[in-house]
């Protein structure tokens, strides 16, 4: 499914701005793996660089979706190969509904795929219905996309459009951050729920408490841009013991 | 009837030939208050289509109609405007206030009182190169029927997806078709008739209501007002007249679509709307001219008269032809439109404009009555060469009167957009409240977005808010968008049309739609 | 046809020009082009009379001060305590004092502070002190403004202050404009240059005083040079006689990571505009350009402010305050530009007013030219009554209503009268303030603000 092949990544324009320095990973289909990091690991850049973000710059080795390099692929191309990345920070874009927001993005994929688009009736359909399963606030879905929201109605919004879009790698992005236990139920039970033999995931956390709920394939600990260890679930209870001091002494040497 | 009909000034025409397409596709459009598809949903379930695809490069509506033309030599003077007079039949009183409105502007020539006190740049006009008449031939008396109608003019409306047989109609909207010098064909003016209302040509209500046009004319905007006020005063041909009577709410929307077609013609319609006590009226005004090397000049004026407990709302989507890329030709649109609010009176402005290479207009509320209310909503938009210059002038007389402003500019290319807006609190305007938002958004860096507030009290029991702002699309927000499939050129435009959402709800849904088109077009180029 | 109207009161100054120059044919040759320039610019331009499509004198009726004749190269005497009694002092800082237009050795109180030249401009100019010839009328004079023309044209003396690189001048440095009381109306052309150092800290108090009783012009013209690393704290302290006119100029050049903060207490003559322009003219520059009007009577008063952002990273913030009553009139006319070049740009402006009579008038505009895309610029007026609620309380603590008021008014001049730092200034300004209040109730019918 997802394959990085030592992959480098700096800051747009700044020089020594490396944050990636050689990362390799592969998730298998129907695979849920966690990265784990401490603070300015690069964990939120990996995520954000698999999906095309404009700030950073690949400067050496590769990221393959199903064997194709999707490296001078624009974010929209990725998100209609099935990609989707939920946001840590989801941006507010005023004026614009979450209704008309998702519909526009089903119907792009529809036509970059040459599908036929969904029927507005079918789309409201399973719109009111996802609504539902996340249990967002439907008075939320009638304001701007994001504006005003919390924090926990941003990732609630964040899941509500990972249940629409159906995508076939879910990039989880510090979704866990800002949220009470309910909450954080709710995007555990979204993502178990959409756990299938077709789908994968790469969660993407601080903290081990997400993992309480989802459990994981595989986990990675990334320090300093690197992957310094993988593991089983057991990883990651370490992680919740011991923090991730160790680890940044290993790194520290390797560097 | 089950099928509403979409009028489209895209050069293209909705025609009724059901589930060829998909109503979806426009949802990204959509700006019903609530949950956008319910309302739409339930009240029409049929399927729109139509003959070609929306997104084209080039400004659309740039096509010639070839029709015989009965010109007026060209320039200005005393006898054009004997003549134009003339040609429409018009009593001795008529004449009379537009040679003094001519005799005005030739002093204001003079003193070469053209303002220049907008941030638009253009070459001098000259008047003299101007025909102040441009009538299809046969037309200078208004068709009786539209069996007296050239059948290219038909065509010409029928592709600006304006229809004018009663069959084939726009559901619920009359419409004043207004082609060069003269109104061409008015729709359901018998319908209209049988409430009282009157809609018409003004050519029309200037035979058939004299002693109305003859009350109202030139009370909001004399023949002195501006250099632009006068000459339309002198030489105005055409353009709309409304009159609702007290009581009567008008039951469907009146349009006027203006088509200025020769080349080397200016365009100077006059319109007057008047809402007696207690009516209400919706009036839509559309607009656009083929697509010319050489500018030109449109110069109209608009008169709206609330009286008490009236309330009249005017949409304008304005969308002259704004000039090549390298900003040669273009229509120069100097316009003065005011309305007059007395006693709980309600004025609302909306205008959406894309056209045009310049832009010179503030329509204004002179909040007269007690407790009237004024309101100004604008997206302006400029791209390439485009430059407006355009805002409101709310003038605070009567008690507790209220206002609010709007104003959404949006320059691409090397455009430059200011909004321009008068605030005016007069002595004995206790109480009186104001709103001002105006939020300025550039795209690239070759462009101009300005603002010029006019902030003047006289009375300290006002209250007065006003706040800018100056944005551009974030990278932030196009990369969400994006990561959910969405191209850069649709993230744009969906970023553009929800900041500018707080006007287009205030446009009849229809032109809400074409509103958002229209910005989709003419913004191509300037993203992605 | 065009029927040219003539500039407006130009032969009202001609021969006092003529003259001027005549006595001052030895001056240097630089010198002598710049006045020459500056007189054929304000004789083409008259005192702007027109208001109709003049977007700068929109809201300022100037034909009663072209009516006026005003003699020239008239001067009087003042003594010291004259000068106390109507302005801040303190013996600390180093005072700079100018009388009708002529830099006065005997009344001005110099420490010899290390990094600093302070004194006479007519003996900067004589001697060639730093770059002077360079930086005269190099920020104003040359521009098609009438008032800095006609002054420039009439340079001639006034104050200098250089401060030296890397200097930090540990007391302000205070430069008093006194127009004395001598008979008969007069034009005097105040000049100061302020020529600051890389990365100098200096505290600038620029003061106008009138100690005449009849109607007085007085054009000031100031130009500030600020260089890289530079910090001047401005303050401006205006107070003329109710019958003068005070149309006074700033300019102010701003290179590399400099900072200029200026505050205005304006509260004099009958027509008063402060007009104030900086150019942030290198990257990380700022400036911040706060003030506070009184008016009354039928006094006006305009701030001119503008800003342009001609480099990216700079940072603006504009913020007036006025109260006005009577039937007087106040202007805010905020203008910031940000030029294509000046991404990253950051300006704000605001302005407030408190109208305490139905007869006062007060007119806003404050506008934003902007042609770069990555600019956050906001300018915000918000407004409403003068709290009745607060006053309400105040008065059901037992606080009668008038003096309710003035604390109310008090409140809201407040937080610009905190910016004077300089503890004799702030006291200055404070008392001005609340000698000033009861006279703005006198004539107060209403309290609101806008």
């Amino acid at each position: 499914m997802l394959e990085i092949k030592n992959l480098h990544a700096s800051v747009l324009d700044i020089d020594d701005s490396e944050i990636l320095k050689g990362i390799d990973l592969k998730v298998g289909k129907g695979e849920v793996h966690a990265i784990m990091g401490p603070n300015g690991s690069g964990k939120s850049t990996l995520a954000n660089v698999l999906m095309g973000r404009f700030d950073y710059v690949v400067t050496e080795g590769d990221v393959l979706i199903d064997g194709n390099s999707i490296l001078k692929l624009r974010p929209d191309q990725r998100a209609h190969l099935g990609m989707f990345l939920a946001f840590q920070y989801p941006a507010e874009i005023p004026g614009v509904r979450p209704w008309q927001f998702l519909k526009a993005a089903l119907d792009s994929k529809a036509d970059a795929n040459g599908e036929d688009k969904m029927s507005v009736r079918n789309f409201s359909k399973l719109f009111d219905e996802k609504i539902e399963a996340v249990g967002i606030n439907p008075n939320l879905v009638k304001r701007s996309l994001n504006e005003g929201f919390s924090g926990g109605e941003k990732k609630r919004n964040e899941m509500l459009q990972l249940e629409v879009l159906q995508p076939s790698l879910a990039i989880l992005d510090e979704t866990d951050s800002g949220l009470d236990v309910d909450a954080l139920r709710i995007v555990a039970e979204g993502v178990n729920s959409m756990r299938s033999p077709e789908r994968s995931f790469v969660v993407v956390t601080h903290y081990q408490r997400l993992l309480n709920y989802i459990t994981p394939d595989v986990v990675h600990i990334l320090v300093k841009g690197k992957i310094v260890k993988t593991g089983g679930p057991e990883l990651a209870l370490e992680v919740e013991k011991d923090g991730y001091k160790q680890y940044m002494a290993e790194a520290e040497v390797n560097a | 009837m089950g099928f509403k009909l979409i009028p489209d000034r895209m050069g293209q025409v909705y025609v009724f030939a059901p589930f060829e397409f998909n109503i979806s596709d426009l949802a990204p459009y959509f700006f019903t208050t609530d949950h956008p598809s319910r309302s739409y949903l339930l009240t029409n379930q049929n399927t729109i289509s139509r003959e070609s695809d929306l997104s084209g490069r080039e400004y659309k509506w740039g096509f010639v109609t070839d029709v015989e033309t009965d010109l007026a030599p060209k320039g200005l003077s005393e006898d054009i405007v004997r003549l134009i007079s003339s040609k429409k039949g018009e009593p001795e009183w008529l004449l009379e206030w537009r040679l003094k409105a001519y005799r005005h502007w030739v002093k204001l020539a003079e003193a070469e009182a053209e303002p220049t006190w907008s941030m638009i740049d253009y070459p001098g006009i000259d008047y003299q190169d101007i025909y102040y008449y441009a009538a299809p031939k046969g037309m200078n008396e208004a068709p009786k029927s539209l069996d007296d109608v050239d059948p290219e003019m038909l065509e010409t409306f029928e592709k600006l997806g304006i229809p004018l047989q009663e069959r084939a109609a726009l559901a619920g909207v009359a419409v004043d078709a207004v082609f060069d010098s003269v109104s061409v064909a008015t729709t359901m003016e018998k319908q209209l008739g049988e409430l009282g209302i009157i809609f018409c040509s003004f050519g029309n209500a200037v035979k058939n209501h004299p002693d109305l046009v003859k009350k109202y004319l030139g009370t909001v905007v004399p023949y002195t007002d501006n250099f632009f006020a006068s000459l339309n005063a002198a030489v105005f041909t055409d353009g709309s007249f409304v009159y609702i009577p007290p009581g009567v709410r008008c039951p469907i929307e009146l349009m006027t679509y203006f088509r200025i077609n020769t080349e080397g013609s200016g365009q100077f319609e006059r319109t007057l709307i008047i809402a007696d006590e207690g009516a209400y009226v919706s009036y839509l005004e559309g607009c656009t001219a083929p697509f010319r090397k050489s500018s030109q000049l449109h110069a109209a004026t608009v008169e709206l008269i609330a009286l008490d407990d009236s309330e009249i709302k005017y949409s304008t989507i304005q969308n002259w032809f704004p000039g090549t890329k390298d900003g040669e030709g273009g229509v120069y649109n100097f316009v003065t439109k005011r309305g007059r609010a007395d006693k709980n009176a309600k004025i609302s402005w909306t205008q959406v404009e894309t056209g045009s290479a310049i832009t010179w207009k503030y329509p204004s509320v002179i909040l007269k009555g007690d407790n009237s209310v004024g309101e100004f909503f604008s997206v302006a938009l400029t791209n390439n060469h485009q430059q407006a210059d355009t805002g409101t002038k709310m003038i605070h007389i009567g008690k507790n009167t209220k206002s609010t402003i709007v104003s959404k500019g949006i320059s691409a290319g090397k455009g430059n957009n200011t909004y321009r807006g008068q605030v005016l609190i007069m002595p004995g305007a206790e109480n009186a409240v104001n709103h001002t938002q105006c939020d300025s958004l550039l795209i690239g860096d070759q462009c101009g977005a300005h603002t010029v507030p006019y902030i003047e009290v006289r009375n300290p029991t006002a209250r007065l808010e006003h706040e800018a702002s100056t944005s551009k699309v974030s990278d932030e927000q196009l990369f969400y968008l994006m990561a959910r499939g969405l191209s850069e050129e649709e993230a744009h435009h969906m970023i553009i049309t929800g900041w500018s959402r707080e006007v287009f709800k205030e446009l009849p849904f229809e032109f809400a739609l074409e509103a958002a088109q229209l910005l989709k077009v003419s913004l191509e180029g300037a993203v992605g | 046809m065009t029927t040219a109207t003539l500039p407006a009161a130009v032969g009202k100054y001609s021969e006092a020009f003529a003259s001027f120059a005549e006595a001052n044919s030895d001056a240097p040759e630089w010198l002598k082009a710049v006045r020459s320039q500056a007189w054929a610019t304000f004789s083409e331009l008259g005192i702007p009379v027109k208001r109709r499509g003049n977007e700068l004198w929109k809201y300022t009726d100037l034909r009663p001060l072209a009516a006026l004749d005003f003699e020239h190269g008239i001067g009087g005497s003042v003594s010291l305590d004259e000068i106390k009694a109507a302005g801040p002092w303190d013996d600390a800082w180093d005072t700079v004092v100018v009388v009708d237009g002529v830099f006065s050795a005997e009344l001005s109180n110099l420490q010899g502070t290390a990094g600093l030249t302070a004194g006479s401009l007519a003996e900067a100019i004589s001697s060639g002190t730093g770059d002077i010839e360079t930086q005269l009328a190099s920020l104003a004079g040359r521009e098609e403004y009438a008032f800095t023309a006609l002054s420039t044209a009439f340079v001639d003396d006034g104050a200098y202050v250089a401060i030296a690189d890397d200097a930090d001048p540990a007391t302000p440095i205070h430069v008093v404009f006194v127009t004395s009381n001598a008979s008969g109306s007069r034009a005097s052309y105040p000049r100061l240059l302020v020529d600051a150092g890389a990365n100098t800290l200096a505290v600038i108090i620029e003061t106008h005083i009138n100690l005449a009783e009849s109607a007085q012009l007085s054009l000031p013209v100031v130009e500030v040079f600020a260089k890289p690393g530079a910090t001047v704290r401005h303050y401006r302290v205006q107070m003329e006689n109710e019958l003068s006119y005070h149309l006074g100029t700033i300019r102010v050049h701003q290179l590399d990571d400099s900072s200029f903060n200026s505050t205005t207490f304006a509260v004099g003559a009958v027509i008063a505009r402060n007009d104030i322009h900086t150019q942030l003219d290198a990257p990380g520059a700022s400036c911040t350009l706060h003030g506070l009007y009184m008016t009354s009577g039928t006094q006006q008063q305009d701030q001119e402010i503008s800003t342009t952002h001609a480099k990216p990273h700079c940072t603006s913030k504009q913020f007036y305050k006025g109260i006005l009553s009577g039937k007087s009139h106040a202007v805010f006319s905020g203008k910031v530009v940000v030029e294509r070049d000046a991404q990253k740009s950051d300006a704000t402006q605001k302005d407030l007013n408190l109208l305490l009579s139905r007869g006062a008038e007060i007119d806003a505009k404050p506008s934003l030219e902007i042609y770069a895309d990555d600019v956050t610029a906001a300018h915000g007026a918000t407004a409403g009554h003068v709290d009745r609620d607060t006053l309400f309380y105040l008065q059901s603590r037992g606080v009668d209503e008038e003096a309710a008021k003035a604390i109310l008014i008090r409140g809201f001049a407040a937080e610009m009268l905190d910016e004077f730092k300089p503890k004799a200034l702030y006291e200055f300004v404070e008392r001005v303030t609340d000698e000033r209040i009861p006279v703005l109730l006198a004539e107060s019918d209403a309290l609101g603000t806008a």
